[in-house]
């Protein structure tokens, strides 16, 4: 119902609008106060004329007998009104839908982005956002589902020394590749990359007894549960490390086959096997290890463990070289970023087992402390294990994740992981993908915190810490080198900013909580420091401590290269999105597959849903669906990227060719008494807008690339052109502005100038040969404008070019007809002008020269800033392709990292306790009902986290 | 991620499949001609336009210099009758001035003469609009509905012909005559009512009367010539076709080439001899009678060739400069390179 914790942490839905399209309303209110201030003084003056009129010029008293001049103001207000209101841009406003809808269309037709697989296309399911997504600064992403496929394949292990598994990504299983294991079945293979014949066949041998006990223990110790359908073998596990582990023995010949209460069923090799589980030592986060003591059918006891390698080495017999090269091993799986587990195992004494066991009864009927109890037994079985060998899993990632998170990367986009996870599983996964990488000090939350409560303390006390100057110091170093970007020399760019230590933030859902909501607890801390202040600062600034928390948190989490927020609620999502679009009025993106995902799309600028596994909400609220993460690059590096140059341009234009082609009727104006006397024929004003003018920007609208698809992909920094707003924002406007204003200046004060004192044979100076020649030149220069700054010409840019031209000669043709004349003389009331004008060779030349003196100084301002190569791309790209010849994406995987950190994880996302179900027998009691559900919940997974 | 792009076609057969289409359109791979601002093809065209723009300039020029032009401002030597006629209550008195003239040169060709007038607010808008195209189309409308007011009816009614403020206040110097309307004018815009004659066609039943401020009829405008009497009056027409600014000259009248006046206008001294209507000292307008020589280009006024050439002038200098620029920059890259 709407009280489910999922409808709760929905959010509200809101009404989306890009940066651009509010600033292009912003700019039309402004025109449009412009256009009223205009008229008002333009009515003004005209009240004032309207007096000499009345008085000297007798051929016009008579029309003025009746009116006073301020009711001739009045009139001519609403005149100008009326005559200027075509400069307010409506037709824009359709113009501008059509195009989004056809540039979201491109992105629904975008093979690249069709993902074959699923048969899923990309869709834009909102048509107005196109222009942002190439003005995106933050990505906030979920991990499952989103970055990985939520699939764990068992990628390599090393057993007694040995590693198995480095041939890599042969996609065969042991289906295909081990005959003789008919229990193998189809279903594998989705979930099986491993394939090393060599461990196959070490496994078929059957002749080492330490590989047979890793291959045990793989069968045996954990909580899956498995269900048989037909022939076939289902297990079902809370977390998909479990499975990939038990799939894995079960395709090296060590089946898992059925489990009751206090017994696992396995194959081994083709052999029926029962184990009697004498305990299970349970999993939970403090001992980052599980461990199952049974007793084999030929009686003997043995206790296997699995778990994280810093516990489990901590507990091992230390024997010499198998373990150093495990050691070495280990290194290595976590270098590939893959998810390391030590197994080891030991055999238990029958005394031993008693003693024990009776002690753990005891401890397990405890009332009090049992827990304690009971992991203080643990502790002490765990001791001196044999090590047997490490699991590699491969948490597997969508493809292309980390090649797409690089290049957005260097798109100056920052991805931040918001998950529900834990921690270790989320860095793992940040390793993984590049985002975090070693050559990064990663924050966590202790040094997080001094770091905030210090940046606040500065800001009222003044005091000083280390974390507080290494905060300021990354702050100024991160100011400093984003000058050089800034400045736009791209390519200038120091090749590594190895000087500057690149930092990454990991906290989790309860820090945020902690610095978002209790800003109230930091008051109360504060309040006693505040008092002992107040004497000394009386009435010093009572700043909004809230607030000032939560602006220290949000510059110190975007100073990171990257962050990771693991363990937070869908609210929280939500809520970190919006706290960085406040405090950084930045464009933001939220892309997230699931139903914990829907807040955070819904908060963010843009919501980009996975189509995937989990369901269709997300998709229903997000603005853009894709099928994969790695289409994002696409999405937002070329559809955004063009989408955002489109726009821009096409705003650019669209303003330019208004001012241009019909401010000149403000300079009449002056001319005519402030009569608000139309320079242009009606037509013409009526027509420039539709039939005249929008063609040719409608196709850049449309078509236009600076560069290619390709070198969009190679060079994400032309990516930063769209944060920083560079190609349509105030002053590009007012630049277009003053440039509408000269063309519209110059074809007018052209035409007038040479037609003052002109005498000929013909034309002379006549209203309607002067209307007309003003129009053809300003919408001459205006065409001309548009040829110059398309630089894409496709077929349709010169149809839509020379279409303007045709119907401007149609229609001048038609509306100035002898025939139309004659039906309404007062409607068509130019008959012939365009003829008689502009066949006049003195006027030809006259729109001629208008059009050059419009043309040239573009041509100039243009060739001159491809010279000083500021601005145009194309030189960027030279100049970095000759730089850096080898391709911009860093593949380091392989290369040793200079600081080690092992990152084994245990990272099993169910909690302590099901161990205990299982033994108690109570899941395997529900495993008829649940048989009917394909994806049960486990108990103590929390459903609404993501996992 | 290749592979994924293309959409294999077993599987469209299998069912419907959503993959797009792979047209140059749908992916965005229309063949396209990018152009590139080159340094050479920008300066070529740069140099190329100034070179085109002052020999156009140099031209005009030319010809512009060709161009006999005399211009006869008569404001002050007729003020005395200018200070008549501004009693409206003379308007019916006769007023003439005559002003003399030495034409030092020959003009050469045909002979155009204009009248000049300065601060005449021809583009009012209300003036503008003060006509009636359907009455001078010489169909019988209703005039009280279109935008001549208050120069539509007298007071008893009888609509006056031709109606609105243009026609009301034509500059009328009675002087010689021909065909200079445009065409269009002539044979579209402007066609007298039908009838047997003229007077009929004005005064008949439905009578019409003169506009308050002329003197007489619109049929008696030239009683000579019937194509060029009524509302097809070259005079009128040429009145009626506004002008753009408060400053401007109007065709009148072409020298007629015969006897003495076969090559032009020979030099020696003339007269004109003026019958003064319109008094212009009120609003410091100023009168002028211009007479010219027309070439190609038109008249004297020398705005255009100078326009031509200083573009053409900047636009080479642009070019000088850019040149100088880039080579300055050539040097310096160099320099780095070398480094």
């Amino acid at each position: 119902g709407f009280d489910s914790k999922i409808m709760r942490n929905c959010g509200k839905i809101k009404w989306k609008k890009t940066k651009l399209d509010r600033m292009m309303d912003k700019l039309v209110i402004i025109i449009f106060l412009v256009l009223l201030v205009t008229s008002l003084c333009l009515a003004v003056a005209s009240g004032f004329w309207a007096k000499t009129f009345q008085e000297k010029h007798s051929y016009l008293s008579a029309l003025y007998k009746h009116t006073t001049p301020a009711q001739q103001a009045f009139f001519n207000f609403w005149g100008f009104t009326i005559l200027l209101s075509i400069i307010i841009p409506m037709s824009m406003y359709i113009t501008f839908e059509f195009i989004y809808l056809v540039n979201s269309f491109f992105i629904n037709w975008d093979l690249e982005m069709y993902y074959a697989d699923k048969d899923i296309p990309a869709k834009a399911r909102s048509t107005s956002l196109n222009d942002q997504l190439g003005q995106i600064e933050y990505i906030f992403s979920d991990k499952t589902g989103t970055l990985t496929q939520n699939v764990m394949s068992f990628k390599k292990c090393c057993i007694n020394g040995t590693i198995y598994g480095n041939f890599g990504w042969m996609h065969i299983c042991g289906d295909s590749g081990g005959s003789g294991l008919s229990w193998s079945h189809q279903g594998e293979k989705k979930k099986l990359d491993f394939h090393d014949t060599t461990l196959l066949e070490a496994a078929q041998r059957d002749n080492d007894p330490v590989l047979r006990e890793f291959l045990r223990l793989m069968a045996l110790c954990h909580t899956v549960m498995v269900e048989e359908k037909g022939d076939q073998l289902v297990y079902q596990a809370a977390s998909p490390d479990e499975e990939a582990l038990v799939l894995a023995a079960r395709s090296l010949g060590y089946v898992f086959l059925s489990r009751t209460q206090d017994t696992i069923t396995t194959s081994e090799l083709g052999v029926k096997r029962i184990y009697k589980v004498l305990a299970m030592l349970d999993f939970n986060s403090d001992r980052k290890r599980m461990s199952v003591l049974v007793r084999d059918p030929q009686g003997r006891i043995r206790l296997y463990t699995k778990g994280a390698d810093t516990v489990i080495l901590e507990r091992v017999q230390r024997q010499g070289p198998h373990e150093t090269s495990t050691e070495m091993a280990l290194d290595r799986f976590a270098e590939e970023t893959l998810r390391t587990l030590c197994l080891a195992s030991k055999e238990v004494g029958e005394v031993e087992y008693r003693v024990w066991s009776r002690r753990h009864h005891e401890a397990s009927v405890l009332l009090q402390d049992r827990a304690q109890e009971l992991d203080k037994l643990y502790e002490e079985m765990e001791q001196n294990l044999q090590l047997l060998g490490v699991t590699a899993i491969e948490d597997k990632l969508q493809d292309g994740v980390p090649e797409t998170i690089q290049l957005l990367k260097l798109g100056n986009i920052k991805v931040w992981v918001l998950t529900g996870d834990k921690q270790e599983t989320a860095m793992n996964i940040g390793y993984a993908c590049k985002l975090l990488t070693d050559d990064m000090e990663i924050l966590e939350e202790k040094e997080i915190r001094l770091g905030v409560y210090c940046h606040q303390l500065s800001s009222n006390l003044f005091s000083h810490s280390e974390i507080l100057e290494a905060y300021w110091e990354s702050n100024n170093n991160l100011s400093a080198s984003g000058e050089p970007l800034c400045s736009g020399h791209l390519s200038q760019q120091h090749p590594e900013p190895s000087h500057q230590k690149k930092r990454a933030l990991i906290i989790s859902g309860d820090f945020l909580d902690k610095i978002l909501h209790k800003g109230e607890v930091l008051k109360e801390e504060k309040r006693q420091l505040w008092r002992k202040l107040a004497c000394f600062r009386a009435g010093g600034k009572k700043k909004p401590q809230n607030s000032l928390v939560e602006k220290a948190f949000v510059d110190l989490a975007t100073s990171c290269q990257a962050v990771i927020c693991c363990r937070v609620t869908p609210k929280q999502k939500a809520l970190i999105v919006q706290l960085v679009k406040k405090h950084k009025r930045a464009i933001t993106l939220a892309i997230g597959d699931g139903a914990n995902d829907v807040n955070m799309i819904k908060t963010a600028d843009i919501g980009v849903g996975i189509s995937g596994l989990e369901g269709m909400q997300a998709v229903q609220c997000s603005d853009y669906a894709l099928a994969q993460f790695s289409y994002l690059q696409r999405l937002l590096l070329v559809h955004g990227r063009w989408g955002y140059l489109r726009i821009c341009k096409f705003l650019r234009y669209f303003f330019y060719k208004t001012f241009a082609g019909l401010l000149a009727q403000v300079w009449f104006a002056f001319h005519s008494g402030f009569t608000a006397q139309p320079l242009f024929e009606g037509w013409f004003l009526a027509l420039y807008n539709i039939f005249y003018t929008a063609y040719p920007v409608v196709s850049v609208g449309l078509l236009e690339q600076d560069v290619s698809a390709k070198k969009s992909l190679e060079f994400p920094e032309l990516y930063v052109v769209g944060q920083r707003d560079e190609l349509f924002n105030y002053r590009v406007f007012s630049i277009t502005f003053l440039h509408g204003l000269t063309t519209s200046l110059s074809s007018f004060y052209i035409a007038l100038w040479a037609f003052q004192d002109h005498v000929g044979s013909r034309t002379v100076g006549d209203y309607e040969s002067f209307a007309v020649t003003v129009a053809t030149s300003a919408l001459l220069s205006v065409l001309m404008e548009i040829i110059l700054d398309t630089k894409f010409w496709t077929v349709f840019s010169f149809l839509m070019v020379s279409a303007s031209l045709l119907l401007f000669c149609l229609f001048s043709f038609l509306t100035q007809s002898f025939d139309a004349f004659r039906i309404a003389p007062v409607i068509f009331h130019f008959p012939g002008a365009s003829r008689n004008a502009l066949t006049d060779p003195y006027v030809l030349l006259v729109v001629l020269l208008s059009l050059v003196v419009n043309t040239i100084p573009s041509l100039t301002i243009r060739l001159y800033s491809s010279i000083m190569g500021k601005t145009t791309i194309q030189q960027k790209i030279h100049l970095k392709a000759r730089r850096q010849p080898e391709p911009s994406v860093e593949l380091r995987a392989h290369i040793p990292r200079g600081s080690f950190h092992r990152r084994s994880s245990y990272a099993f996302s169910h909690q302590q306790g099901y161990a205990g179900l299982i033994t108690r027998g109570d899941s395997l009691r529900t495993k008829v009902t649940r048989a009917t559900t394909p994806h049960p919940l486990h108990p103590g997974t929390s459903s609404a986290l993501s996992s | 991620m290749k592979t994924r792009t293309n959409c294999s076609p077993q599987e469209e057969e299998t069912r419907p499949s959503r993959c797009p289409d792979n047209s140059a359109f749908k992916q965005q791979k229309l063949p396209a001609w990018k152009p590139r601002l080159t340094l050479a093809s920008v300066l070529s065209s740069f140099f190329l336009i100034g070179a085109f723009c002052l020999t156009v300039g140099i031209c005009l020029i030319l010809s512009a210099n060709s161009v006999r032009e005399i211009q006869i401002d008569y404001t002050d030597e007729c003020s005395d009758c200018s200070k008549l006629r501004e009693n409206s209550s003379n308007w019916n008195k006769e007023c003439h001035c005559s002003i003399n003239f030495t034409l030092k040169e020959d003009m050469l060709g045909d002979v155009f003469m204009y009248y000049g007038l300065q601060n005449f607010y021809q583009n009012h808008r209300r003036y503008v609009i003060s006509r009636s195209d359907a009455q001078l189309l010489g169909r019988k409308v209703n005039i009280q509905k279109s935008y001549c007011a208050p120069f539509t009816t007298y007071r008893n009614g009888t609509p006056m012909a031709p109606c609105g403020a243009i026609a009301n206040s034509m500059f009328n110097v009675p002087l010689l005559k021909t065909g200079n309307a445009w065409w269009t004018d002539k044979n579209v815009k402007f066609r007298n009512p039908k009838s047997y004659n003229l007077s009929s066609a004005f005064a008949g039943k439905y009578g019409t009367a003169r506009p308050p401020y002329w003197w007489k009829p619109v049929y008696l405008l030239d009683e000579d010539d019937e194509r060029n009497n009524g509302y097809v009056n070259d005079d009128l027409i040429i009145w009626m076709r506004v002008s753009a600014f408060a400053t401007f000259r109007n065709l009148y009248r072409r020298v007629s080439r015969i006897r003495q006046f076969a090559k032009g206008l020979p030099a020696g001294n003339y007269t004109f001899h003026i019958s003064y209507n319109f008094p212009v000292t009120k609003f410091r307008g100023r009168k002028r009678v211009i007479l010219s020589t027309v070439v190609w280009s038109g008249g004297r006024n020398p705005f255009l060739g100078i326009a031509y050439v200083v573009t053409g002038a900047a636009a080479t200098l642009t070019g000088f400069i850019i040149t100088a620029i880039h080579l300055k920059l050539r040097v310096k890259k160099t320099y780095f390179q070398k480094q």
